[in-house]
């Protein structure tokens, strides 16, 4: 769409400025602060520089952490989003069962998350639930509040189970939104199952695919609650990702400085892959 | 292989309830039963957790305070991305690329960042423990979110729509309420969804910005599972009614829910 150029555009603008300035600026300014000072409280600070920058950086713990969370991140995307093209694939178009399967699928989206880790724990436990006692009972040796690799298993299975269907739900749309005239001509060209998915189908999802890597990243990279309740970032420090090692550090040890400069690293790191993601997106739009 | 088409999401569909269906029956059993017994329902069926939910107040108070901060953060974050919306899906104004990617970034900021400094912030404004102050402070990844949805269904509405309206005599505010808010009602109704969807689920700021009289359901559920033990049979109750307001949202959604992902813009 063509749009007219009109600087009064502003006015609309100012409510939604105005409330998310008040929340984004006015905090984010509060850790800029902290991140250059020490705090001694009652308002008294000290001027550090880049110290907690530094220390942060080279600090073995925040390493550790970011490691985890790339690996984390990574596995996710990497079994969430095939998954959810396959079940999208294999979804019925019309009948009863699309609105079967879109409440359904849509269920575990909205549960709050502590209720997600909760639920999860009840389930997972070895005694108790169904998943730990079953998979005891045929002979694997589970126990995810003391084995990091059950633990892994488990968060990892937990965030499949409760996003999955986020990624379904947008190949979903993508994949409605492809013309019948497309299969058929590739019905009369008789072409393969593979080659209908892979120069029909995946080209019109590329947009919304884009869309859903991208949410995906972002919420899986700032995962706090769910394994904060699943396993409190145990045994250890197996998973304590990203922001469980931040509030650690920011309330459990109130370690202000350097909590700070880890949060603005941490959110430049969020930023700049989202960035790209975004020029990615638009630039698929500009095509389009 | 088509004949066994079917059998993927049905597969997908018994692994997303196994978890829901061992939550609601652990919620038929008392704590004793849970803790002793392994049981894939409930040998002593018992509604003593239902019961002491809806007769307590401390429990059923949290489910009100997440409500009312909820439906208060649901509108308020609509009513001011509206005209935002409208502005960015019609107009070119100074900055308004870099405007858009900024509001964007606060949706990718993660909590964890923000929860030291909004306790501080809002501490020293006096908003601690209020709904508002929760309501205020999910608008900080809801707005974009619902500028960003409401402008892909702007923009699907022709602009030919305004200008006939212009034509006709119609001033901005008679044509924004009465030609065009009813035209993109299924992008509010889907918009109002997410926003909803993503304040009740959300728990790390909620929590951090209340103590007694605004304390959301699940802050409740964790602060009760670390005081007086671990009552399982309680929190399963607790945690199978977080999902009901949610599934009644989705009801009344579902054919919306398609539609609105198709638009490409959630």
């Amino acid at each position: 769409m063509n749009k007219t150029i009109n600087q009064k555009a502003w006015l609309f603008v100012i409510p939604v400025f105005v409330l998310v300035a008040f929340n984004a600026a006015i905090p984010l300014m509060t850790v800029v602060n902290y991140s250059f000072q020490e705090t001694f409280g009652n308002n008294v600070f000290a001027w550090e520089g880049t110290r907690w920058f530094k220390q942060i950086l080279l600090s073995e713990r925040f390493h550790a952490a970011l490691g985890r969370q790339i690996a984390f991140t990574f596995i996710i995307l990497l079994i969430q989003i095939p998954l959810g093209i396959g079940i999208a694939l294999t979804m019925p178009k019309k009948g009863w069962g699309v609105p079967v399967c879109l409440i359904l699928m849509s269920m575990p989206l909205l549960i709050p998350w502590n209720v997600v880790g909760a639920m999860w724990n009840i389930f997972a436990l070895p005694d108790i639930g169904f998943l730990g006692y079953t998979l005891n009972a045929i002979g694997f040796d589970y126990n995810f509040t003391q084995q990091p690799g059950d633990a892994w298993f488990t968060t990892i299975l937990m965030d499949v189970w409760h996003w999955t269907s986020l990624v379904v739900l947008l190949s979903y749309a993508g994949l409605n939104s492809i013309q019948p005239a497309y299969y058929q001509a590739a019905e009369i060209d008789g072409a393969s199952r593979w080659a209908t998915f892979r120069y029909i189908e995946l080209p019109k999802m590329k947009k919304v695919l884009t869309l859903a890597i991208l949410l995906r990243f972002m919420d899986s990279f700032m995962i706090y609650t769910e394994p904060f309740v699943l396993t409190g970032g145990g045994p250890g420090n197996t998973t304590a990702f990203l922001s469980i090692d931040l509030v650690k550090m920011a309330l459990g040890q109130f370690d202000l400085g350097p909590a700070a400069a880890m949060s603005l690293i941490y959110f430049f790191i969020v930023l700049l892959v989202c960035w790209v993601f975004y020029n990615l997106m638009m630039k698929n739009e500009a095509q389009s | 292989m088509k004949k066994y088409k079917w059998l993927v999401p049905t597969l997908y569909i018994v692994f997303l309830m196994l978890p829901i269906y061992w939550l609601i029956n652990m919620s038929f059993k008392t704590t004793t039963e849970i803790i002793n017994t392994y049981s894939l329902w409930p040998q002593k069926f018992t509604t003593e957790n239902y019961v002491k939910i809806f007769t307590d107040s401390t429990w059923y108070m949290g489910y009100v305070n997440s409500i009312t901060y909820t439906v208060f953060n649901t509108i308020l974050s609509v009513a001011a991305a509206l005209p935002a919306a409208y502005a960015f899906s019609r107009y070119k104004f100074l900055g308004d690329k870099h405007l858009f990617f900024w509001l964007l970034t606060n949706r990718m900021a993660p909590p964890a960042v923000f929860a030291l400094p909004f306790f501080q912030f809002y501490s020293s404004v006096n908003l601690f423990d209020t709904h508002i102050a929760v309501a205020l402070s999910h608008c900080l990844f809801n707005i974009p979110l619902a500028v960003w949805i409401l402008e892909g269904f702007m923009s699907a509405v022709p602009k030919e729509l305004d200008e006939t309206a212009y034509v006709d005599g119609y001033s901005f505010g008679r044509f924004f309420f009465k030609i065009f808010v009813p035209t993109i009602a299924a992008g509010i109704g889907i918009t109002m969804f997410f926003c909803f969807m993503f304040s009740w689920v959300e728990l790390l700021l909620a929590k951090t910005l209340t103590a007694t009289a605004a304390k959301p359901i699940a802050a409740t559920m964790t602060r009760t599972a670390s005081t007086s033990g671990y009552e399982l049979g309680l929190l399963a109750a607790a945690g199978t009614l977080t999902i009901i307001p949610g599934a009644i949202v989705i009801y009344f959604v579902k054919n919306y829910i398609a539609k609105g992902f198709a638009m490409g813009r959630v």
